[in-house]
């Protein structure tokens, strides 16, 4: 006989230690998010205020002023970034799961992993040298294309990936009914992906959000309001990088509070939109 | 194979060596053109196979298979897995295209109609076939109601009273209407596996096609669920042409008028029914039906 008791229980405690090993590193995996919100509350939360949420910043050494041109300024510039970033990737996710041929496909996704690893500062130098140059000055719309060419390879991919997970048998019943493919995309594969995709579109606009270095010399930052997309913008990353360096405490704690207001924005973009583009029928997934 | 048995056995068809009616236009109504009566006196092919072949890249999966599929009337094909069934079931519509390297050879025609001709459009060609999946399929994001109209408002029917008519119609003859009529807007995903196949029967009749193609489609369900797919069957043979290509020999036996018997990818006995059951004559027939092979 192999199976002896002994090494039975052996089985079980090998079983036990390996689960609470898996429990253990799963804790691991949310502490940190943990620990940087509790930071981010305790040094943050007091400088939020009515001014940090409207007001702009005040001169350097001057207590008080806020961050709202730079909130407003992140919006904006995701909402930018968001005209390049979306079309061109949920189009190029399409072509892939639906159209392309393998070998073309194979090479598609091979450099759109490759542009997914390009440093992030790398695409605000292409920014700079299609839009800065020759407009002759940084603006909104730089930093608006720096961070969507960003959002592009990861659309795309995410946009495939739920595309292909589609099943094909809802392809092929909607062929069946005498439906042209645009029609079985547009009216049937996509309705089911949706969550899917804006998912993939989230989580591509919340990574952009903090972005920094693409920024620092396409959208630039401004210590006023932003009049005109063809100006300078500011930006929650770029005024919390230079409020954290600055030898002020004021700036200092609103470079916290900035820190917070940005994390808290991501975080609501993913939650708020998920519930809405929940699917009348389906179910969390 | 012997591919000069082939002929003749389609000789024994009825539908064999009869007029084929002038080429049905895409109207829906065009479906019941031969008087009603004629169908039973005069037997007519609703689609005429003639020496297809299917190929996957260079692989031959379908060897110049012909034969008449009567209309208004069940014809069901058997065979062992991989003998060509659902290729052949696929090619009456046109699907095998969503595969790249499909690529087929020979003639068939829909009513005297070239569905391969060079301006046809296969949109065209499955909305006058439609199909029945061995899986049932409704779409996830839909309620039952809209899974059922699905095809006319897509292809641009906006008429609201028009697309109810239709929903009811569909649904009382796939033998759903009584079990959903309170619920039209539930999902259709709530339905149990039995029904949603025959919703999914309801969502290609709908469109009103002139043939019915329906591969295994109660292979997936329980003996109560197919009983009713059988019993529909037969019912919806008075107005459609249907082919059915099942695993399960009782199923043709009791479904079907005609039956077809492929092995490795050649159409090996092509005949009644009854006959085919019976008194069949070719030994691979025999051999496949009492089930000492497949």
């Amino acid at each position: 006989m192999i199976v002896t008791s002994t090494n039975h229980r052996f089985r079980k405690f090998k079983s036990l230690a390996m689960n609470g090993l898996c429990v253990v590193c799963a804790f691991l995996v949310i502490l940190p998010l943990a620990v940087i919100l509790f930071y981010l509350i305790q040094k943050g939360a007091s400088s939020l205020n009515l001014a940090f949420f409207t007001g702009v910043p005040k001169p350097a050494g001057s207590v008080g002023g806020g961050m709202g041109n730079a909130i407003v300024g992140t919006l904006e510039l995701l909402v930018l970034a968001s005209c390049v970033g979306v079309p061109v990737g949920v189009l190029g996710g399409i072509y892939l799961s639906e159209y392309g041929g393998e070998r073309l496909n194979s090479w598609i996704r091979f450099w759109a992993d490759v542009l997914n690893g390009v440093p992030s500062i790398v695409w605000g130098m292409v920014a700079y040298a299609l839009v800065v140059l020759p407009m002759k000055g940084f603006s909104a719309w730089a930093g608006g294309l720096a961070l969507g060419f960003i959002m592009v390879p990861l659309v795309l991919r995410t946009t495939e990936e739920v595309l292909v997970l589609v099943p094909r048998s809802y392809r092929e019943a909607a062929l069946a009914l005498g439906l042209p493919q645009w029609k079985t995309i547009v009216r049937i594969v996509l309705p089911t992906a949706l969550r899917g995709i804006i998912t993939g579109i989230l989580l591509a606009m919340g990574r952009v959000a903090g972005e920094t270095a693409p920024l620092l010399f396409t959208a630039f930052g401004n210590s006023n309001w932003n009049r005109h997309l063809a100006e300078p913008i500011a930006a929650l990353p770029l005024q919390i990088f230079s409020y954290a360096i600055a030898p002020y405490d004021d700036w200092n704690r609103q470079a916290w509070a900035g820190a917070l207001v940005l994390v808290a924005l991501t975080f609501c973009l993913s939650l708020g939109v998920r519930l809405f583009s929940r699917g009348r029928f389906q179910k969390n997934t | 194979m012997n591919l000069t048995m082939t002929p003749e056995e389609i000789k024994t068809a009825p539908g064999r060596n009869v007029e084929q009616p002038k080429a049905a236009a895409s109207k829906p109504e065009n479906r019941t053109a031969p008087a009603p009566g004629a169908a039973a006196a005069r037997p007519f092919s609703a689609l005429s196979v003639k020496n297809l072949s299917v190929f996957f890249a260079k692989n031959q999966v379908l060897k110049s298979v012909s034969i008449e599929i009567q209309a208004q009337a069940v014809t069901a094909i058997i065979g062992p897995s991989g003998c060509g069934k659902s290729t052949f079931l696929r090619a009456l519509n046109r699907m095998h295209e969503l595969i790249p390297t499909a690529r087929v050879e020979g003639d068939i025609r829909l009513f005297g109609q070239d569905i391969y001709g060079k301006d046809v459009e296969p949109v065209i060609v499955r909305r006058r076939v439609g199909m029945v999946f061995q899986k049932s399929n409704p779409f996830p994001t839909m309620s039952i109601g809209e899974n059922v109209t699905v095809g006319l408002r897509l292809n641009g029917v906006r008429n609201r009273a028009m697309l109810m008519e239709q929903t009811e119609k569909s649904l009382r003859m796939a033998a759903l209407w009584d079990e959903v009529k309170d619920r039209l807007n539930a999902p259709a995903v709530s339905l149990s596996g039995g029904q949603q196949q025959r919703l999914c029967i309801a969502r290609a009749l709908a469109v009103q096609p002139e043939v019915l193609l329906m591969d295994e489609p109660a292979s997936a369900l329980d003996p109560l669920a197919t009983s009713k797919i059988e019993d529909l069957i037969r019912e919806l043979k008075k107005d459609y042409t249907i082919v059915i290509v099942t695993h399960n020999m009782q199923q043709a036996a009791r479904a079907s008028d005609h039956t077809a018997f492929f092995y490795m990818g050649e159409l090996v006995e092509f005949g009644a029914t009854p006959q085919i059951f019976t008194a069949p004559k070719e030994k691979r027939t025999e051999d496949y039906v009492t089930g000492r092979f497949g």
